[in-house]
């Protein structure tokens, strides 16, 4: 393999994943099936913040604290200060779950700059059944309280087949509630969403119907609110690149301090994962053999070696390559040139036939930890 | 295009403009997205930290830069795009 010069890439961006632990049970979490027994093995505050700074060093600016549910954390508010202190720009990615008008205070003046809060559902019952909690009204009075404390608020709203057909009325209340930006996001096919894959996939006729309802809302209201549709890749003839290409601009850090060039790496068996504890962030993102061996084109086997599209998707998403296909070296089976496109077509065809029952065959499979159990002892 | 020199503005407060080390040069940050800026575009952007109009801008960057000979039009030109990316906002008198 030819040498590639790691000093070129800055990775930009910093995903602080600060605890696996969630009091939400969403069936499409992108956290690993394999869930910690306990938190003890979390990365320490004198950890993180040693992290950041090595972080800060390599030129990462912006930095997402996530999960799980971050608000699980006591340290957060003194993770957010030393970590605008060192020049972050600061977002919160959370289910709102934990939230309350002090600690929006207390982050504030801590230095966020941005909260983004997730809803499950358009309405108090679909966002019950979907996030396994009966959250929506205190959903509603934390993005009021963002809003009053003057912090800028993003919406995220996870799509699939059985909340879909509420964009519309996600997109009314998310102006209602005077939401800066509204992220409409088809649920990508990893961790939970993989294993939920059939009782979770859209219908193409479903999806089509969601995006024609956001540019039909974004015709009517030509206000501040940015709204942006992320569809289901399964859909797209063309994979969609890593993360801007891998190794080359964003870094994960996972509670227990693995570093991940994404945050659904963990999926590729065959791969070690560096970790802070062993070494430093800037060791491990120039010379890692994680981070070096999908950097470029140059690994790539056909028929992406000779494509002439491949640097703009660059074969696609490792991780949906090894997990529909075994190899992490293959062509993302989304794009139409790959021999193995098939198994993205029957995944669609497999959901389908599963589709459209009032009680579907199989119950969807929440996140928590009896269920992590129960897939361990099945996998093992 | 009406000219619009006379209305102060300033850098956007929820956003973050700093100088990087390892990117050698400026980045300006905002919600879940940055810009790099090129020399001029942080030459401007940083005299926009305090409310700031368009006449006081081009007049200082005129008094600090001379031989630029087309500096007014490309000021104004770069307002209108930092603008319309919210980069900086109208302040209220």
């Amino acid at each position: 393999m030819a040498h590639i010069d790691s000093n070129h890439y800055i990775p930009m961006w910093l995903l602080a994943e600060l605890t696996y632990a969630c009091p939400l049970q969403c069936p499409y979490c992108s956290n690993p099936l394999q869930l910690p027994a306990s938190r003890k093995d979390e990365l320490s505050t004198e950890e993180w913040i040693r992290v950041m700074r090595q972080a800060r060093k390599l030129g990462a600016v912006q930095l997402g604290f996530s999960g799980g549910e971050p608000l699980v954390r006591r340290d957060l508010g003194e993770l957010i200060a030393a970590a605008d202190e060192m020049g972050f720009y600061c977002n919160l990615i959370t289910s709102a779950i934990g939230l309350n008008a002090d600690k929006i205070t207390q982050f504030k003046q801590a230095g966020i700059k941005h909260i983004q809060i997730s809803f499950q559902g358009s309405d108090r019952e679909t966002n019950a059944r979907f996030g396994g909690s009966d959250s929506f009204d205190h959903k509603m009075a934390m993005t009021r309280e963002v809003i009053r404390q003057d912090i800028p608020l993003g919406l995220n709203f996870v799509l699939h087949r059985h909340n879909i057909h509420q964009v519309t009325d996600f997109l009314n209340l998310a102006e209602e509630l005077g939401a800066e930006f509204v992220e409409l996001a088809n649920t990508q096919y990893y961790a939970w969403a993989l294993h939920n894959r059939d009782q979770l996939l859209p219908s193409a006729a479903q999806l089509q119907e969601a995006e024609a309802a956001t540019n039909r809302f974004r015709q009517r209201h030509q206000g501040n609110m940015r709204a942006l549709f992320v569809a289901p890749d399964y859909y797209e003839s063309r994979p969609k690149k890593c993360s801007n290409g891998w190794g080359t601009t964003f870094i994960t850090v996972t509670p227990e301090g693995d570093v991940l060039p994404c945050q659904s790496a963990r999926v590729i068996e065959a791969l070690e994962f560096p970790n802070v504890r062993e070494g430093s962030l800037e060791d491990i993102w120039r010379h890692a053999d994680l981070f070096q061996r999908f950097r470029g084109t140059d690994w790539m086997q056909e028929p992406c070696a000779s494509c002439p599209e491949k640097e703009i998707d660059l074969g696609g998403c490792r991780c949906q390559a090894y997990l529909l296909t075994g190899d992490a070296y293959a062509t993302d089976p989304v794009c139409e040139l790959s021999p193995q496109h098939d198994r993205v077509s029957s995944a669609i065809e497999s959901a389908q036939s599963q589709a459209g029952t009032e009680q579907e065959a199989v119950p969807l499979m929440f996140r928590n930890t009896a269920n992590a159990r129960k897939l361990a002892a099945t996998q093992n | 295009m009406t000219d619009q020199s006379a209305d102060p503005f300033r850098l956007n407060p929820d956003y973050r403009l700093q100088y990087e080390e390892a990117q050698e040069c400026h980045v300006l940050l905002y919600p879940e997205g940055l810009v790099k800026l090129s020399e001029t575009a942080a030459e401007i952007l940083k005299r926009c930290g305090e409310p700031i109009t368009g006449a006081e801008l081009i007049a200082g960057l005129q008094q600090d830069y001379p031989e630029a000979d087309s500096l007014p039009d490309d000021v104004r030109e770069f307002l209108q795009v930092a603008r319309q990316q919210d980069w900086i906002v109208a302040v209220e008198v």
